[in-house]
């Protein structure tokens, strides 16, 4: 019924519905002017726009911006460095995260709900309270030279994976356990009679039954870690060993600028979470609306 | 604690059975169950709250970051000298946060939930609308400093230089004359505004699908019967889908308050001239920065945002854990 009412709806084009669309098409425009004109600068020489302006018909484009910036700013390296913090780093925090909330979710214990507050404040503090210990922390722990370039904690792809899964396993425990509390309980019952063990009804039974919320986990965690700006500029001081997103710090000159090659370094970084947001956009809005809705 | 219950049948206080207590496992199970809970609670609480507990005593010190040996302790000092000698860096600081707060309700949230009304009501191409709108949620914030730096807010040929400038340059992100002044040292700095602007454009999106999802799963009948009862659209929304959304309002806000008092990134970016803090920039560089090696002073600027922080955190998780039964 309703839905009929929906496309009966949808058909009639009243004046209201011209007026609301004009203001959601001139407001959509607005909101993609950053991007689209990130987009036409980084395609267009320095010099001319320069001399003309953002906002003027291009003699020409090239494929300079991108060249140039490929090569100063090793954006090949930077992906690389970036994937080998991102996959351990997703994977031992939806390891972790989900078995703290099965064991908080899934068991009365005396201090479930204790557990499920320290994780969650935990996610909600600010990182500046964090990052001082934890950087004087990382600088005193040495690392034999094979496993880090600085020899130390500090500055090596070990430092960044350890606080992006320490920090964001608070969030994905919080979302994990909601979801998990709401499978039936019989479950667990079943299981006991089976004879199956904690881990088999946690691997086996559970974790197969939480593969949507770890789906829309994993979408929004990617971009998370992968957006990650701060630990990585602070833990990360020397440039070349940095990710992506914090190595776009290295490129904006003292003295001078080149804003199209800024431009089109911002594209190599936006790149792959854009992709990753329309091939999976579902799992997206699904992994932020699950830590909304109260479980 | 450890019986196992019948199913179905309600325990004392009434409250919904999740399982059995883990004691009542078998050796191995206990044990494997332990590390479950043990290993990521180890990894979370050294390097989250151990460092947190660190900073709020190294607030109370002196120390240089060098050699534990030189720690002494100052008592108030680092808080003392902050609210003295560095009145105006922290004044300033807290009060820029306190304007994004500010903004980011009245600006972006209020813009964001409008959209998720309008977008809510099936229109034509509305999923095309909600990509557009939320795609620089998905960008991260450096991304979007860089962004409008180059392209909008480059001083002599940037978009907005070249629409709103008059045929002059524009120095949007260096220009520290204050727009609106507390007193001589104190006040809303033009350049601020141009952070606000592009920091909206982010938050706007992501409030957007907040609400978005929560006005979906709100029943059509109850706007049927309302438009029934003859109330106007204003009526609608103020008081039948409005009160509806109250779990969704506690999350926008919470992320709204955190997201204004932690914001770094892009203020980071943006602010080149590094004269326009906030109090994450302040701790940041009191810690590492130019300014580095004041581990004191630096934890007690931490302290105090952290201070800021708790309150909403504590609101929010006893908000949310509150009914949870044991």
């Amino acid at each position: 019924m309703a839905a009929t009412t929906v496309v009966g709806a949808k058909k009639r084009l009243t004046p209201g519905r011209v007026v609301l669309h004009l203001f959601l098409i001139t407001t959509a425009i607005v909101w993609l002017v950053p991007i689209v004109g990130a987009v036409y600068a980084s395609f267009r020489p320095f010099q001319e726009t320069v001399r003309d302006g953002y906002l003027s018909i291009p003699d020409s484009f090239t494929l300079d911006n991108y060249r140039n910036a490929w090569e100063q700013g090793d954006i090949l390296g930077k992906y690389w460095n970036t994937l080998l913090i991102l996959v351990p780093a997703l994977t031992l925090t939806l390891f972790f995260s989900s078995m703290v909330a099965f064991a908080a979710s899934r068991y009365s214990w005396r201090f479930n709900v204790g557990f499920l507050v320290l994780f969650t404040a935990g996610n909600l503090l600010p990182q500046q309270i964090i990052i001082q210990p934890l950087f004087q922390m990382y600088n005193r722990t040495p690392l034999p030279d094979f496993l880090s370039n600085s020899g130390k904690l500090n500055g090596s792809t070990w430092g960044l994976i350890l606080i992006h899964v320490a920090f964001q396993s608070g969030f994905c425990t919080f979302v994990l356990s909601n979801y998990m509390k709401l499978l039936p309980k019989e479950l667990n019952e079943a299981a006991v009679v089976d004879g199956a063990s904690v881990w088999t009804t946690y691997w086996r039974i559970i974790m197969p039954l939480t593969r949507p919320a770890l789906a829309a986990l994993a979408t929004l965690e990617f971009t998370w870690i992968y957006n990650d700006f701060f630990w990585a500029v602070v833990l990360e001081q020397q440039g070349d060993d940095r990710p992506i997103t914090s190595s776009l710090a290295n490129l904006g000159g003292e003295f001078f600028t080149d804003d199209n090659l800024i431009a089109a370094a911002s594209v190599y970084v936006a790149i792959p979470t854009l992709v990753v947001y329309f091939a999976l956009q579902k799992h997206f809005i699904a992994g932020l609306t699950l830590g909304a809705n109260k479980g | 604690m450890a019986t196992i219950s019948p199913t179905k049948t309600p325990l004392k206080k009434g409250k919904p059975r999740r399982g059995k207590g883990p004691m009542a496992l078998s050796g191995r199970d206990r044990t494997v169950f332990f590390l479950m809970v043990a290993v990521p609670t180890f990894f979370h609480v050294l390097l989250v709250w151990v460092p947190t507990l660190a900073s709020i005593f190294f607030s109370f010190t002196d120390w240089n970051g060098i050699r534990f040996d030189s720690i002494s302790f100052v008592g108030l000092l680092n808080y003392e000298q902050i609210f003295t000698v560095f009145e105006r860096d922290f004044f300033q600081a807290a009060l820029n946060n306190l304007v994004l707060l500010v903004f980011l309700f009245v600006g972006p949230t209020l813009f964001g939930m409008l959209l998720a009304y309008l977008l809510d009501k099936n229109l034509k191409g509305g999923r095309i609308y909600q990509s557009v709108f939320y795609t620089p949620v998905v960008l991260s914030l450096a991304v979007v400093g860089f962004m409008w730096q180059s392209v909008i807010y480059s001083t002599e040929n940037g978009l907005a230089t070249e629409l709103f400038g008059g045929g002059e340059g524009v120095n949007w992100l260096g220009n520290q004359d204050y727009l609106i002044a507390f007193s001589d040292n104190l006040g809303i700095s033009k350049n601020f505004i141009a952070i606000l602007v592009a920091i909206s454009w982010r938050h706007a999106g992501y409030i957007m699908v907040l609400y978005l999802a929560g006005m979906k799963s709100v029943d059509q009948s109850l706007r049927e019967s309302a438009a029934l009862d003859g109330c106007n659209e204003w009526q609608a929304f103020r008081h039948v889908l409005f009160p509806t959304l109250k779990p969704i309002n506690v999350v926008v806000a919470v992320i709204t308050v955190i997201e204004a008092l932690r914001a770094f990134d892009i203020i980071y970016v943006l602010n080149t001239p590094r004269r326009t803090q906030v109090l994450s920039i302040l701790t940041t560089n009191n810690l590492l920065g130019e300014g580095g090696g004041n581990v004191g002073r630096g934890s007690a600027y931490a302290v105090l945002l952290f201070l800021l922080c708790l309150g909403f955190v504590i609101w929010y998780v006893t908000n949310h854990y509150r009914e949870s039964e044991l």
